[in-house]
């Protein structure tokens, strides 16, 4: 096992080189900021106009979680759903991949016409993106318990939910949180997606259009400062979903033990 | 695919454990009283076609230790799977009468697999004590019949282990205390001790037979090992493969209680190259 410290400073040391790689770079060459800004030049932005960027950024993180809740309980209960019923699975997953497959972007246009609100509008788009990688993983892991156990809980004579609530969901949890991981990133790109074809919709304005608005007038190191904020938002979702999942698995399942164990 | 927990219509269970006994009953080895399985003309055969089980007749009477011997295929694990009502016959019938009287409830019939089959998000505690969980609420009398359980496996303090920290011997026991837990009448045994090393599998051997000795259930236990299979048993049901048969029934008049030290004695070399005969003897049957 790698030691802990290296963990963490050798990717950082790799991001502190190309950020000083770029600084030379831009420098040397004389490069104007409207076509690639420096590493500086992205942080005096950030600086700037940063608290402006964090209310954006509050209002797309808001998309965001809503969207990727709405996908865990809904994706979670469709999932349910599908396992309790073979028919209704064979009836309606082609419709969930087809769902999944379509463009965000194709459809999104389509979503803000016929839902009027702007802050619905835009967690239902995010929420298509984000909901098949839970509906999809929870699926398989109620239908991976072990045939032995399942034989088990026949012989004793366990109920239909007895089978569900010990066996089948406690086998599902790392498949959902495995999905829920994926669809943390997915939900902050549908939300981004979304506002991008919304525009301003409305009086708040989310990153995405900050993203937009600065590249219209030439702002780019403002434009690298939202998306860095974008992605630090990503990394963020992820590090905490991963966490969740360490937290709830911890006792037992192999992806969160620890190597001595 | 969708698993296997919604039972398929056809896949209920065909071994109804109070079935009335129609016709003669096959004789039982234990005399007068009726036998706690009883298997008349069973034969099992898979969609694929291929013919498990062909014509096996067996009864075994109350408290018997049984040990279903034979090489792999021969059908012993789908005999087993037939007793325990896992898996319908496709001629014959099998009845089942774990209790006193023609009575059964769930937890009448415990089993045990080759692979522990623990769950593994669960405590050792909350893995024994699933089959009452099952039958109902858990309340101070039945975290006692766990604790009981666990001390009658040698597991004590191990209660809030998880299973991925016990070794393969522990956990078999913590498989044996889930099937104990209930006091079955039947205990239902496939090959449980084939995966372990030899020194583990002697251990569990003798604390078998301790725990047989004090409540003597009825023990189906299916091995490929002639040593355990003459070590532990009171009788051998000799299998013989394609299609599963049974090809010799040997009564073990070895003395009982069962030491160590019989396993150098010249009975039990005896009594295990009998066995090997019979054994040999139904293979030699099949290659003709």
């Amino acid at each position: 096992m790698i030691e802990r410290l290296p963990r963490i400073l050798a990717p950082l040391a790799i991001g502190i080189a190309f950020l000083i790689g770029w600084e030379a770079a831009v420098r040397l060459s004389g490069t104007p900021p409207y076509i690639l800004p420096a590493p500086s030049a992205v942080a005096a932005s950030l600086w700037m106009d940063g608290p402006s960027l964090l209310g954006s950024l509050l209002v797309t993180l808001r998309i965001t979680l809503a969207a990727l809740a709405a996908a865990a309980l809904i994706g979670g209960a469709i999932a349910l759903l599908f396992s309790r019923s073979r028919i209704l699975e064979v009836s309606l997953f082609p419709y969930a991949v087809i769902l999944q497959v379509t463009p965000i972007v194709a459809i999104a246009p389509l979503i803000i016409i016929w839902v009027r609100q702007p802050f619905l509008a835009l967690l239902v788009c995010a929420w298509i993106v984000a909901f098949f990688p839970i509906v999809s993983n929870t699926t398989l892991g109620l239908n991976s318990a072990d045939r032995n156990l399942a034989a088990l809980f026949r012989l004793y004579g366990a109920s239909p939910g007895q089978t569900l609530r010990l066996l089948r969901m406690p086998t599902a949890l790392p498949y959902f949180l495995a999905g829920l991981r994926i669809s943390g990133g997915l939900a902050l790109i549908g939300a981004v997606v979304a506002e991008f074809v919304a525009g301003t919709g409305g009086a708040e304005t989310g990153l995405a259009f900050r993203i937009l608005e600065a590249g219209y007038r030439l702002a780019i190191p403002r434009l690298f400062a939202a998306l860095f904020l974008l992605s630090l938002t990503g990394i963020v979702i992820y590090l905490a979903l991963d966490l969740l999942s360490r937290a709830l698995l911890r006792h037992w399942h192999e992806s969160a033990l620890n190597e001595e164990e | 695919m969708q698993s296997t927990l919604r039972p398929h219509p056809e896949e209920r269970p065909q071994c109804a454990p109070r079935g009335k006994r129609d016709g003669d009953a096959v004789v039982s080895a234990a005399g007068g009283a009726p036998p706690v399985v009883e298997l008349r003309g069973v034969t099992k055969r898979f969609a694929s076609g291929v013919a498990a089980l062909d014509g096996v007749d067996l009864a075994v009477g109350r408290g018997e230790f049984l040990s279903l011997l034979g090489p792999s295929g021969c059908g012993k694990s789908t005999l087993l799977r037939i007793v325990a009502g896992l898996t319908p016959v496709t001629g014959g019938v099998c009845h089942v009468r774990p209790g006193e009287g023609d009575q059964s409830t769930a937890g009448a019939v415990g089993f045990v697999f080759q692979d522990p089959t623990l769950m593994p998000w669960a405590t050792v505690a909350k893995n024994v004590e699933l089959p009452l969980r099952i039958a109902g609420r858990v309340g101070h009398e039945e975290r006692e019949r766990v604790a009981a359980s666990l001390r009658a496996v040698g597991l004590a303090g191990f209660e809030r282990a998880y299973p991925r920290q016990l070794s393969g011997g522990m956990r078999m026991r913590a498989s044996i205390a889930r099937a104990l837990v209930t006091e079955p009448e039947l205990l239902l045994l496939d090959e449980p001790f084939a995966a372990l090393d030899e020194i583990t599998r002697m251990q569990l051997n003798d604390d078998l037979l301790r725990l047989w000795e004090t409540r003597r259930p009825t023990v189906l236990f299916v091995t490929h090992s002639v040593f355990e299979s003459a070590y532990l048993s009171t009788r051998i049901a000799v299998m013989a493969p394609r299609p599963g048969r049974i090809a010799a029934d040997l009564a073990v008049t070895l003395p009982q209680p069962r030491q160590r030290t019989l396993r150098t004695s010249p009975e039990y070399a005896a009594l295990c190259e009998r066995v090997s005969l019979a054994l040999a003897d139904a293979m030699e049957q099949h290659s003709l």
